[in-house]
């Protein structure tokens, strides 16, 4: 299926337009894709021969530079989602700075907060030290190619890792072994979605463990609440899990909850809910209430960042809801860090980053 | 802002109240998770941790490799609250004067801060690159068989921010935090 890609690539004029912009990487193509795809060596000396026009024609050229492509843009978003937050983290961040009152410790660390975007971005270097679970969302044409694209994200990952973008994050369960390289089973985490669009988009979410461990998984009704099977119940769970939290999760943070669907597909979606925009808005109604409304209450709660007290528990709350089975009523919270990275990119015909999706 | 420097002393940090901001210069010791439950199966510190300061982060390191030299380019703090089993015991036992971390602590280390003369300060979490600049070297390494996050890293830093959230004298901002949100709640939930 990876050759049917790179057949309907090679067939746009703008794979030779860039080929022939780069002619080296081109030249070195036939042989990687014939023989070793690893060795990169031979490509200065046959530069010189072949002209990049004579062969992006042949329909096996463009498959190990579209690879190298890809393999480029998938470190390079690596490297931004660890080190660069989007812009509508930033946002709410300054935000919430601007809201704490002056000379608090709360203040104090929005100060920090700020210091360290700028700095990480500066660095080029991880925003936090716990560059979390990778997970990665595909949405990808028809006749996709998943197997050879995992392949491509766990090399991305090893070598994101060796160059410090990413920390030895991955634990055998058992024998409480570091892989040292981030890949493991379940590691990274990658979610595929078929899409009707011809359109490759990658994104990434980097969770820490911190605001993981803060996550929480309610079954209604739930009686030490008294929160019954409807929104009001939905919504004093939701409160209830912000003030277990405290400050234990890096707040202020952002939820990500679902209502209904099973235990493993409420937490999936819930974490998929933090790939929305923040200052988007729910298209239903009785939702986007919801949202504005746990993100009031719970700065009344006065948490504040870090848990020293302050006006911003909360920077945000995306809500989403999924069926359930007549004798199940899950709510699934997932809570995410000020460290909010995410990130997305589409690609194009020859898997270079054509937009930045945040 | 106040400063404690190194050599730290139980007398210095019993000075200490919670809401002080306080800059840090010294040494600390990395020790999360795995160190944590190796003191409490009984192995002996690789290192005298005696008046010194445990901070609960795992690093992201990276080694020249020509040189062998060490260098952090990710420093903040983890979760405080998976060591509460073990953290009073090792107050008591090894004698160190603080831990950093992040989140907050409970009942038990607030206790052994109060009967061993040490303070919880807060560092502020996913902070990683404000806090690694001021790591002035990586000093030496010890048990890195538990892996690169969990192993225990001697670091000098200069100017090492923190908030004092547990005191020695049982003052603490978590149960404060904690207590005044619950009533909060409370309101919210009768709404």
């Amino acid at each position: 299926m990876a050759k049917k890609m790179t057949k309907k690539a090679a067939s746009k004029k703008t794979v030779v337009k860039k080929v022939s912009k780069k002619p080296k990487k081109v030249v070195a193509t036939p042989k990687k894709t014939k023989a070793a795809p690893k060795k990169i060596a031979p490509k200065k000396a046959a530069a010189k021969k072949v002209t990049a026009k004579k062969v992006a024609p042949k329909k096996a050229a463009p498959t190990a530079n579209t690879q190298k492509n890809l393999e480029a843009s998938l470190l390079e978003l690596i490297r931004s989602t660890s080190a660069v937050l989007p812009d509508d983290v930033q946002k709410v961040i300054l935000e919430a700075l601007e809201r704490e009152e002056k000379n608090t410790t709360a203040e104090y660390a929005m100060n920090i907060i700020k210091a360290n975007i700028e700095l990480a971005k500066k660095k080029s270097q991880p925003l936090c030290q716990d560059t979390g679970t990778v997970l990665f969302y595909v949405n990808h044409p028809i006749g996709f190619d998943q197997g050879a694209f995992t392949k491509l994200i766990e090399k991305s990952v090893v070598k994101a890792t060796e160059m410090g973008y990413l920390r030895q994050n991955s634990v055998d369960s058992l024998t409480g072994e570091n892989s040292g390289m981030n890949i493991g089973p379940g590691h990274p985490s990658i979610h595929y979605h078929q899409h009707n669009k011809p359109t490759i988009e990658v994104r990434l979410m980097l969770k820490g463990g911190g605001c993981e461990n803060v996550g929480a998984q309610y079954s209604l009704p739930y009686g030490p609440l008294e929160a019954g099977r409807d929104l009001d119940g939905v919504r004093k769970v939701i409160l209830d899990a912000v003030h277990k939290a405290q400050g234990k999760g890096c707040g202020p943070g952002v939820l990500g909850i679902c209502i209904g669907g099973d235990r493993g597909a409420g937490y999936i979606e819930s974490k998929e809910q933090l790939l929305r925009k923040l200052d988007d808005k729910n298209a239903v109604p009785s939702l986007a209430e919801l949202e504005s409304e746990i993100v009031e209450t719970s700065n009344k709660l006065g948490i504040g960042p870090m848990g020293f007290g302050g006006k911003t528990t909360l920077l945000g709350c995306k809500i989403s809801a999924l069926n359930r089975l007549p004798a199940s009523f899950f709510v699934s919270i997932s809570y995410m860090c000020w460290a909010y990275r995410r990130q997305g990119v589409e690609l194009s015909g020859t898997n270079e980053i054509k937009k930045w999706l945040y | 802002m106040k400063r404690l420097t190194y050599p730290f002393t139980h007398e210095a940090v019993r000075d200490l109240k919670v809401g002080d901001m306080v800059l840090l210069t010294g040494k600390l010791f990395t020790g999360r998770d795995a160190v944590h439950k190796r003191l409490h199966e009984g192995v002996k510190p690789p290192v005298d941790l005696n008046n010194q300061i445990i901070y609960h982060c795992g690093p992201v390191i990276l080694q020249d490799k020509a040189t062998g030299k060490y260098t952090v380019t990710a420093a903040g703090p983890t979760t405080s609250i998976r060591e509460e089993p073990y953290q009073a015991e090792v107050m008591k036992d090894y004698g160190i004067v603080g831990v950093i971390g992040k989140g907050g602590m409970g009942a038990k280390t607030l206790a052994g801060c109060k009967e061993y003369g040490c303070v919880y300060f807060h560092a502020i979490g996913g902070a990683a690159q404000v806090l690694a600049e001021k790591i002035d070297s990586v000093d030496a390494v010890h048990w890195l068989d538990l892996g690169s996050p969990e192993a225990i890293w001697e670091l000098s830093v200069t100017d090492f921010p923190v908030v004092v959230t547990m005191d020695a004298h049982g003052n603490s901002l978590h149960a404060k935090v904690e207590a005044s949100s619950a009533e909060e709640l409370k309101k919210a939930l009768q709404d």
